[in-house]
């Protein structure tokens, strides 16, 4: 390795460290915006306007675990460690933006029609797979601190790759929610798709042997 | 003796906008003039009689001055037999389905404008007497456009209630003379990407298709329609002619028609073949059969607020019993 690639890589580390902030700032504009515009303008969320917050949350949940399932291919490309650390951050908003999904589906837009939640839970496949990915995200939230991370040890690594799963039914669920299925959602599956391929073993020993 | 004759297939005036709700726009005038020089003491008496059930939406810039014409002159409704709040005008034309401008409900009125109504053709063929490429002007010429006040339910369980204005379709099919071996009749949507930019990608097999029975096309309630809120379509709800047949779901009331085919077979619609165990021929709105994927129970009477999600029952062809006749002996559950 030459010097100049070596300092190049240590003022990059420097930005990334610094930038890491600014995930919580990125991640909390779409939240902030949606609050304004109820605040001040909900003519502005449409004709419906639960339904739009609805799919928002939603949507946002999944551009966000996209984003932190791309940390790793990130890393192993860029040989930034440092990287890594975007991983919680961007966990954790993924999963308050599931959360927020939940709040709206059973108050906004079900109006707290408990009756009904659990008719349309039971009766709408993509309903519970889209309910099983938001409890899922509810002990991988619990144990992303670092003090869980050491209790658990190996158990921790394991358990967190049930975001490999979320990501699975999140996508399964807004797929199957679209009339026109796949051919809406096939960019985001391909993504998908694409940083697992990083999660090959071979595909990870290959990267990370280059120097 | 007055000796009511009863039509099973006519709609029952409470349902169709009565024609004592309809006041033409002449006898409005006549009626002011004539008042102004008579008794000002009558004149809030008709006043109120005269005052339209909504307010008249602004006109596009590009309205061809026949089709304006058209409308001044036409019938106004005066009352809303729905007795259900009309959605507002904004709501009506910014929560569209039209993918021919983009999937997302906010696409086709963000992307309008590009839509060139003027001239406007549409081909009449197959089984009729009297085919042809037609302008708009010419077909609309002899009628009469009438406000229709109809609940608009669509597949994914929302709805509203809309003043349209337009032509009852079996009126206009008449004219072209479909032969006695004639039992559907196909109509077909523009297909051009400059004008209907959500083209450019295959998210649904263009042109858009849909296809009635002849006999559902000739019910009375089944409106070819050229305006919305006292004024002619915009661009994101179809312009300048689409059809609306108000107990069936939204998809299969089809917008900027260029095409009508009369035929002696049924044809796969669009959306039958997207998803031929989800979409019916028939897409009657029917609460007693859901959706693969959804509930068809209840719908959201839009607008809704985050406060009030607005949820209603969904009713059987829509609140438009009248129509139960042209199915007799069909079950309804298989053909959905």
């Amino acid at each position: 390795m030459t010097a100049s690639v070596s300092t190049q890589r240590a003022k990059l580390r420097l930005v990334l460290e610094k930038m890491r902030p600014l995930v919580h700032v990125l991640a909390a504009l779409p939240m902030l915006w949606y609050v304004w515009l109820t605040l001040t303008d909900q003519g502005r969320l449409g004709a419906d306007p639960a339904k739009h917050l609805l799919h928002e949350s939603g949507q946002w949940s999944l551009y966000i675990l996209l984003a932190m399932l791309a940390v790793t291919p990130l890393r192993l490309i860029t040989q930034q460690p440092i990287l890594i650390q975007y991983r919680r951050p961007l966990g954790l908003w993924a999963a308050w933006y599931a959360l927020l999904h939940l709040v709206l589906y059973a108050t906004a837009y079900m109006a707290l029609d408990i009756p009904r939640i659990i008719e349309d839970v039971i009766n709408h496949p993509y309903v519970l797979v889209g309910l099983a990915a938001g409890l899922l995200f509810i002990p991988l939230a619990l144990t992303s601190t670092r003090a869980s991370q050491r209790r658990l040890g190996q158990r921790w690594a394991q358990l967190h790759k049930l975001v490999y799963l979320i990501g699975i039914l999140a996508l399964w669920h807004f797929t199957w929610l679209k009339k026109t299925g796949l051919e809406a959602t096939w960019l985001y599956v391909a993504i998908f798709a694409g940083l697992m391929i990083f999660r090959i073993p071979a595909v990870r020993q290959r990267l990370a042997k280059r120097t | 003796m007055l000796i009511r004759h009863h039509d099973a297939e006519a709609p029952s005036s409470s349902e169709i906008t009565p024609e004592t709700a309809y006041l033409n726009r002449r006898q409005l005038l006549g009626a002011g003039l004539a008042l102004s020089a008579t008794s000002g003491l009558l004149l809030p008496r008709i006043g109120q009689a005269a005052t339209m059930s909504y307010s008249p939406a602004a006109e596009r810039n590009d309205v061809p001055a026949y089709l304006k014409q058209k409308i001044v002159t036409r019938r106004f409704a005066v009352d809303n037999p729905t007795r259900e709040a009309l959605t507002p005008f904004r709501d009506a034309t910014t929560y569209n389905n039209f993918y021919e401008f983009g999937t997302g409900k906010d696409d086709p009125s963000e992307r309008a404008g590009t839509l060139r109504i003027n001239p406007w053709s549409v081909r009449i063929d197959g089984l009729c007497d009297k085919p042809g490429v037609y302008n708009l002007e010419d077909i609309l010429k002899p009628h009469t456009l009438e406000d229709r006040i109809y609940r608009f339910r669509c597949v994914e369980a929302w709805s509203m209630v809309v003043p349209w204005l337009g032509i009852p379709l079996g009126d206009i099919l008449k004219r072209f003379s479909p032969r006695s071996n004639a039992k559907y009749v196909h109509f077909a949507t523009l297909v051009d990407a400059k004008q209907l930019p959500g083209q450019r990608t295959p998210t649904l097999n263009w042109p858009y298709r849909e296809s009635l029975r002849l006999d559902e096309a000739m019910h009375p309630l089944t409106l070819m329609t050229v305006g919305l809120y006292g004024r002619s379509l915009p661009d994101q709800n179809g312009a300048p002619l689409r059809l609306i047949v108000p107990w069936k779901y939204g998809f299969k009331s089809i917008k900027s028609i260029v095409q009508i085919t009369f035929s002696d077979k049924p044809i796969t619609t669009t959306w039958m073949g997207m998803a031929p165990d989800e979409y019916g021929y028939y897409a009657n709105v029917n609460p007693a059969v859901d959706h693969p994927r959804w509930s068809q129970a209840r719908e959201r009477r839009l607008p809704t607020s985050l406060f009030s999600p607005n949820w209603r029952p969904t009713l059987p062809f829509n609140g438009y019993g009248q129509v139960a006749s042209l199915y007799k002996g069909l079950d309804l559950k298989r053909n959905f």
